[in-house]
């Protein structure tokens, strides 16, 4: 067995009994990522020189005799909109390509005060825009499952770096279904955490007010020890809450809980075998000791709606900075300050940011801003409430991730519409500020991942990991690691 | 003219608060520093970064509020201005949109020597951030910025259109400075652009009720700025309407040097600054305790200051008006009176001598070594005649920026006056018998011959002689 085959939990484990060095797991990580990145494309930036340092200094601080976090050593990637100090750090974009901040978010300061090690920064739709990670400027990442298949986004490449054993753990985020939606089309645990549980300084932002840094691991504990390293207060975040940590002891235990499933995430459109898959995990949560029973959440169909013109609303305001004026791309002609704004955004974003920045200052321009983004917060109102008042009949709220499974390359990325209909079962969650998980559930006549989506109220990402925790056992652990076929797959 | 018209005055201040940080990092809130060396990514707004509020702004701005009468809102909101501008790095501004932290609130403002106030409404007050500065020079092409502003702390008090001249416009701006230097909030230094406003003008010919059209005149840099620019608009409305034309609603800046208003932007290309809640930050709660707590921290204002020195002092309204412009006159003030130098003498001494000697030196009474101690010490010796006022100039320029004590420099200068009697009647004789002229031009009725000799008796002293004595000797001598 290759040591990058270990759990994050595994690894920690024998790192802090030193049966295993940082050093020699990080090389191995090296091996697998030189053995898959052309098959995957994973990464947009690799940084062996700063890896392979902090894998030393946690080896060397062990051999010391000192008691480390037991994140120390292990690899942990860094989805490309998260700032890490020194490191090229380009939300996929052309605008950003060659900026390098001068800062560390905070969950990346937090991984590395624990020792663990970055191997590098991870592919993504352009800025987060997206449900495939086909909109980064750099590359298209590829579904381990299926290399002619999307990873889902737009946190693409964090997923296909854990689910093809590049990376044990890796960082992404989650505005609208960002994090859990590759998790369920790579056949991996992501969380999406309460807003507020991560801080996002240093968190390129997309839509503030939906936007949370998310964790993907293979298994539900290794995602509870990534969680519990970055979570927690932030003075530099004002939206950040200080919170009861989950901690890492998860038992798995379902016994007296009572799951709500709510009929308007099994309507028309979901894959007959996406809804088997969840039909018999849910039923295996009953014979857990959980009680099940049919909830309703109305306002489910408006969540696309109402997201999209929050999400592009703050968006647009967000990408603004990106004027040319004092870092990223400046176009190389212009006849004059307005000239050089035209041209730079025009020739540093893509189709799809420039098509969300356009719609959101729609919406909030003088005469629509009532009929757009004021419905929608009020949208948004209504969504919290619902949920709210499913709280009070249940503990948790079982759904499908995506009605669907990995779909092709290249099958979407022409119809914008369908493309963010990838996101129906995903949105509401952030709309009303919830945490989520995604975890596989089966798998389609393919042989596709299929996702299971657990919703809790804020901060009962504690509970979230203990229903997981136990349908993982069911499922007997983790999906395997895919073998990776050539270049172009099976 | 063929008709009277009235003016219609408001006025949007921007003033800088002096905390110690800026208003949304930890940056130093300093004026002067090295270009870009006040700055951080957070007000820079580098991608990834997020605004945390600093509560002495609120602090500073719910001051002003209660200063000002005005309602405080204990739940209000930040919003995003956005817009494109090279001093902008986030391309939004982080302001206060539909609900501000102050509202209703008013300002009295002294128009005569009677004490006659006016009051003028005050809209709202806000907090936002200040914006960068474009560097245009012609030792380089092109041009820079310094972001060493961005994020300093502003507050914007808007005013009702309630003022309908210059001068009144002038009274506001001087009168809410003061109150802004009173609550300690702001340094007030309008060439270093603490104090900046907006002023909008519309004119009306009298007797009609409704408001015409309003243009607004940005770039007004000071206070006379003001004066001029209201006067110009005014005239130009007017001279537009009596042409039989119509005035458009735009934006003008104001060119002080050329003393004229140029269009900027029409209704038409105004702004769609497209507000919404900043979702970086939650919203501004406060409690009642809080309110209150600064409420009862307020000090005197400057407007009951100045009654009070013309009610109870008999200063007249120009003195006392002068006296509590800045707190630290009218605390001298209030210190020498303390220690018994007389009303009168305390305040021309401040306002005159001391006052022009700062002036020259374009100092304030802070950087100076002037104490209450000092300046009643030697008031009291120009009463009792000890010294003479002219002395008291010498003494005065010296003591403000030295540790000598009055009576030292006294000394040393030899500024003692000659009040022995017998010394200066001797010194009287000898100027008589040299000035028979003079003498004879008195006796025969020229009684301003007087004063030419007192003068020649203070001359023949050297300046000591106290110069009623001498002219009480002088007046015997020749009558007797």
């Amino acid at each position: 067995m290759r040591l990058y085959e270990m759990t994050a939990c595994e690894m920690a484990e024998k790192l802090a009994s030193k049966e295993i060095g940082a050093v020699e797991l990080c090389e191995d990580i090296f091996a697998r990522i030189d053995e898959t990145e052309e098959a995957v494309a994973s990464f947009i930036t690799l940084d062996r020189e700063g890896a392979m340092a902090a894998a030393h200094a946690a080896d060397a601080r062990r051999m010391a005799g000192e008691t480390l976090h037991p994140l120390a050593g292990v690899p942990v990637g860094i989805k490309d909109n998260i700032c890490t100090d020194g490191l090229r750090t380009t939300c996929a974009s052309r605008m950003l390509e060659n900026f390098v901040p001068p800062y560390d978010a905070t969950a990346v300061s937090r991984l590395k005060k624990a020792g663990a090690v970055i191997p590098g920064k991870l592919n993504m739709d352009e800025f987060a825009m997206g449900s495939s990670c086909e909109t980064s400027y750099f590359k298209k990442s590829r579904n381990p499952h299926d290399l002619s298949r999307v990873p889902g986004g737009s946190s693409g490449g964090s997923a296909t770096a854990v689910a093809s054993g590049q990376l044990p753990l890796s960082l992404g985020s989650d505005t609208g279904g960002s994090v859990r939606l590759p998790a369920s089309y790579c056949g991996i645990v992501g969380l999406k955490p309460t807003y507020g549980a991560v801080s996002r300084y240093g968190l390129v932002a997309f839509a503030s007010s939906l936007d949370q840094i998310g964790q993907f691991g293979r298994t539900v504990d290794d995602v509870a020890l990534l969680f519990d390293a970055v979570c927690g207060p932030d003075r530099l975040d004002a939206t950040s809450r200080s919170f009861d940590k989950p901690g890492r002891d998860i038992e798995g235990s379902v016994k007296g809980m009572t799951i709500g499933v709510p009929a308007e995430y099994f309507a028309a459109g979901i894959q007959p075998e996406v809804e088997a898959a969840l039909r018999q995990a849910i039923a295996g949560l009953e014979a857990e000791g959980a009680s099940v029973r049919p909830i309703s959440l109305p306002s489910t169909e408006y969540g696309i709606a109402a997201y999209y013109v929050i999400s592009s609303a703050e968006a647009s305001s967000n990408l603004a900075r990106f004027d040319g004026v004092r870092y990223g791309y400046r176009a190389k002609e212009y006849a004059n300050l307005v000239d050089m704004y035209e041209r730079s955004r025009s020739e540093g974003f893509g189709a799809e940011v420039k098509r969300r920045i356009m719609l959101g200052t729609f919406v909030l321009s003088s005469g629509y801003y009532d009929a757009y983004y004021g419905r929608a917060k009020l949208m948004q109102q209504r969504m919290t409430a619902e949920f709210k008042e499913a709280f009070e009949s249940c503990d948790l709220i079982v759904t499908p991730t995506s009605p669907t499974t990995a779909f092709k390359l290249g099958e979407k990325i022409d119809d914008p519409v369908t493309m963010y209909l990838n996101d129906v079962c995903t949105v509401c969650v952030n709309i009303a500020g919830l945490p989520a998980l995604s975890i596989p559930c089966g798998r389609d006549q393919n042989g596709m991942p299929v996702g299971m989506q657990l919703i809790g109220p804020k901060f009962s990402e504690k509970r979230l990991f203990e229903a997981a925790k136990c349908h993982e056992r069911r499922m007997g652990g983790a999906l395997p690691i895919p073998a990776i076929c050539g270049k172009e797959g099976k | 003219m063929a008709r009277n018209y009235e003016t219609i005055i408001g006025l949007e201040v921007h003033c800088e608060l002096k905390t110690d940080s800026k208003i949304y990092c930890s940056c130093k809130n300093e004026f002067g520093a090295e270009v870009n060396s006040k700055c951080c990514p957070i007000c820079t707004g580098m991608p990834g970064t997020l605004p945390t509020l600093n509560e002495k702004v609120v602090e500073y701005a719910v001051k002003m509020g209660l200063a000002l009468g005005c309602t405080i809102n204990l739940v209000s909101k930040q919003d995003r201005k956005n817009y494109f501008y090279p001093d902008l790095p986030k391309a939004y501004q982080i302001s206060q949109f539909d609900i501000p932290l102050c509202e209703h609130g008013h300002l009295d403002v002294m128009l005569d020597d009677e004490g006659t106030q006016k009051r003028i409404g005050v809209t709202r007050i806000h907090i936002e951030e200040d914006a960068g500065k474009l560097i245009h020079d012609e030792s380089f092409s092109g041009t820079l910025v310094d972001f060493n502003r961005c994020g300093v702390p502003l507050i914007e008090i808007v005013s009702e259109p309630d003022m309908r001249s210059s001068a009144e416009a002038h009274a506001y701006l001087e009168t809410l400075r003061s109150v802004l230097l009173y609550l300690g909030i702001s340094d007030g230094k309008m060439q270093e652009g603490s104090i900046r406003c907006d002023v909008n003008v519309s004119v009306r010919p009298e007797g009609q009720t409704a408001f015409g059209t309003r243009c607004e005149m940005k770039n007004v840099n000071s206070f006379s700025g003001a004066v001029r620019a209201i006067e110009y608009e005014s005239k130009r409305q007017i001279e537009v309407l009596e042409a039989g034309g119509v005035i458009e609603q735009e934006t003008r800046r104001w060119d002080d040097m050329a003393g004229k208003s140029f269009p900027l932007r029409s209704k038409e290309d105004a702004h769609d600054y497209r507000y919404f809640p900043e979702p970086d930050l939650g919203t501004i709660v406060l409690t009642e305790e809080y309110v209150e707590g600064l409420r009862a921290s307020l000090p005197e204002l400057p407007n009951a200051r100045t009654l009070r020195y013309m009610r109870e002092e008999g200063l007249p309204r120009f003195d006392a008006n002068l006296l509590t412009e800045n707190p630290d006159k009218g605390d001298l003030f209030e210190a020498c009176r303390a220690l018994g130098a007389p009303a009168k003498a305390a305040a021309n001494w401040i306002l005159g001598d001391v006052s022009r000697i700062l002036n020259e030196r374009y100092l304030t009474l802070a950087d100076c070594k002037l104490t209450a101690g000092k300046l009643t010490e030697m008031i009291t010796a120009i009463d009792k005649g000890e010294i003479s006022n002219t002395a008291g100039k010498t003494i005065i320029e010296d003591v403000m920026f030295s540790d000598h004590t009055v009576s030292e420099v006294i000394d040393r200068e030899g500024l003692r006056q000659i009040s022995d009697s017998g010394a200066l009647e001797t010194l009287v004789d000898g100027v008589i018998a040299a000035n028979e002229k003079s003498v004879a031009d008195y006796k025969g009725g020229k009684t301003n011959a007087l004063g030419y000799l007192v003068g020649q008796c203070m001359k023949a002293s050297k300046g000591k002689g106290n110069p009623a004595l001498l002219r009480e000797i002088l007046q015997k001598r020749l009558d007797g």
